[in-house]
């Protein structure tokens, strides 16, 4: 046990990347306000901004999703590499407070060009809207948003606390039991918490008001499922970053295997809703719900809604097939960055398919704003994980970790 | 149908029975199989098997499920019998996708099933040897194959010094055969086994 490395310290590459994409991210926010925040009440420049912070937002909170539900199912295998897991999850603080300031921004600068909702004259003028102004008005969408994103910081942070707890002190059985007990609590509160957000309410409002008129109960669940795949993705990513700098010695080609397993299956999950959506709105072809489809499927968008399915269902199911590519470090790297390019693309489909209709606008602002979030979450991640120890070395069910076998 | 001479040899701890596995296998003689009553994580490694080919057989049958699928919906509803569905076109793939993905699963799930039973050597009507009754309830049974080099007297003692009990030395079929058990309970008690 003496010889597991317990302090990670951030190779001085990484960090110069991380500050670097950071200043790409930041640059790219000033001459994209500059070029594009005028322009047409500045629908291009916030949409992006929209997307790239809701998107990052909901992956690394995915990460705590993944926490909080291998904690509440007892998940054992995990714990080699959850202070990874936890590390990625406290960005859910830096990205939180982002995306906040954007959604108050577009509320309180009645960006009604994005969510149309916000125009009260036009709110009056139409029934459909008016019907629906108990949910999208500004008061119910200011009240949701700071609850959706003040709970997920703080239970995520009491969850992340309660890990810490014992890095000093071994546990006894008894203690242990105790110790298991209140980590169930609070991760069933927090995933309470995230069934009535990211799996309910929160996409509707973040994301689907976009398009005001048009809804699909169905929305928060691919969107759920988009972010897991890339929230996995991301651990995955760090995991194989971490075993790559001589870290992490208990997690082997077993742990990959099992984080290419949830990979594969969520990315089958997410085509199932994908489709499900899709079909139903095809089939029953009535024109309100169809509006949504008509620019994606057929429109300018018809080349990133064929991409997103190739990208995002065939490429995972042909090449995560077999076991060996889920235990082979460079397949599932690759894997790893397609799929969050491309659960990017996804969201960006989401975004750009209701506020700009006319034609694609992706160019490299786009990606600038990405890479921001991407250095960001680096930093943060590698400032969290050289603070605590690698190894979670007193929890209960570090064994099974150990021992694990699929 | 081949005849050949067992030792047999009952394994009560899962440790006990992975390291003399590792002992069995680095002293040259033949493991025959290993029965346990349930899956035991690692002991294909430990046995040296080579990774099953099942999954591969699985992919082969999902895919001839999807061309059926595909190529049977396509061919009734725009050539054979093409029908008008609420107007939509009569290559319509959308709606066919659901019917392609469950024959997808249902090739891919029976022909595995089936694989597997073979693999297996189990089916209706056909008998396999048992080594030892407890081998289904509380015994890890190691069944090592005795060849024309082997004795069979010093193996057992072998087996016996790697902590096996109720080790037996018998004859038996080593594949698959149609016929009762209450029948043709010991069907090959009178052949002698040619080991000569």
């Amino acid at each position: 046990m003496s010889s597991v490395k317990q302090n990670f310290e951030t190779p001085s590459r990484f960090k110069t990347w991380s500050l670097a994409l950071m200043g790409v991210g930041a640059v790219s926010l000033i001459i994209g306000y500059i070029l594009y925040g005028n322009v047409d009440n500045g629908t291009r420049f916030w949409s992006s901004v929209l997307q790239n912070s809701v998107y990052f937002l909901l992956v690394v909170n995915a990460a705590m999703f993944f926490f909080a539900a291998t904690t509440l199912a007892w998940g054992g295998w995990q714990i080699s590499f959850r202070r990874v897991t936890e590390a990625i999850a406290a960005c859910v603080i830096p990205i939180g407070a982002i995306t906040f300031i954007i959604l108050m921004a577009l509320v309180f600068g009645h960006k009604s060009n994005i969510y149309e909702w916000l125009n009260p004259e036009l709110v009056a003028k139409d029934a459909v809207l008016k019907g629906k102004s108990g949910f999208l008005s500004p008061t119910f969408f200011i009240v949701w948003t700071t609850l959706t994103i003040g709970l997920w910081m703080f239970l995520g942070w009491k969850l992340r606390k309660i890990s810490r707890e014992i890095d000093d002190t071994p546990l006894s059985v008894e203690e242990g039991k105790k110790y298991i007990y209140k980590n169930t609590v609070w991760a069933a509160t927090y995933i309470f918490w995230f069934a009535l957000t990211v799996a309910s309410v929160t996409p509707w409002l973040w994301l689907m008001s976009i398009n005001a008129h048009w809804f699909s109960t169905m929305y928060s669940w691919y969107t759920f499922a988009s972010s897991f795949v890339a929230g996995v993705a991301l651990i995955t990513l760090f995991v194989i970053y971490l075993k790559n700098l001589g870290y992490l010695e208990y997690t082997n080609d077993e742990h990959l295997h099992d984080l290419g397993k949830f990979q594969f299956a969520f990315s089958i999950f997410w085509t199932y809703l994908w489709f499900a959506q899709f079909m139903l709105i095809w089939y029953a072809n009535i024109s309100e719900e169809t509006i949504y489809f008509k620019t994606r499927f057929e429109g300018p968008y018809a080349g990133l809604f064929y991409f997103n399915l190739v990208i995002n269902f065939l490429a995972p199911l042909l090449i995560y097939m077999t076991r060996t590519a889920k235990r082979n470090y460079a397949i599932v790297t690759f894997m790893s960055v397609a799929l969050l390019f491309g659960h990017w693309i996804d969201f960006f489909q989401m975004v750009f398919g209701s506020t700009m209709k006319d034609h694609v606008p992706m160019n490299i602002f786009d990606f600038g704003v990405a890479a921001g979030f991407v250095g960001l979450i680096m930093w943060n991640a590698a400032r969290v994980l050289s603070k605590y120890p690698l190894i979670p070395m007193n929890h209960p069910f570090l064994k099974e970790s150990v021992i694990h076998h699929t | 149908m081949s005849i050949k001479k067992f030792v047999v040899g009952g394994f009560t701890d899962e440790q006990v029975l992975f390291s003399a596995v590792k002992k069995v296998r680095s002293s040259g003689y033949k493991i025959h199989d290993v029965y346990t009553p349930m899956p035991i994580h690692g002991l294909d490694k430990v046995m040296g098997l080579r990774e099953t080919s099942l999954h591969t057989a699985g992919f082969i049958y999902g895919i001839t499920g999807t061309t059926t699928a595909l190529s049977g919906i396509g061919w009734i509803f725009t050539s054979d019998w093409p029908l008008n569905f609420g107007g939509k076109p009569h290559f319509s793939l959308p709606a066919w996708i659901p019917i392609t993905f469950e024959l997808t699963v249902l090739f891919s799930a029976v022909g595995m099933v089936m694989t597997f039973c073979y693999l297996c050597q189990l089916a209706p009507f056909v008998k396999k040897h048992h080594f030892h009754p407890r081998s289904t309830d509380d015994l890890f049974v190691m069944v090592l194959e005795c060849t024309a080099k082997n004795n069979e007297t010093e193996m057992s003692s072998f087996l016996g010094s790697l902590g096996a009990i109720e080790i037996s030395v018998q004859e038996a079929e080593a594949d698959w055969w149609f016929g009762r058990y209450d029948k043709d309970s010991k069907p090959f008690e009178k052949k002698s086994a040619s080991l000569a």
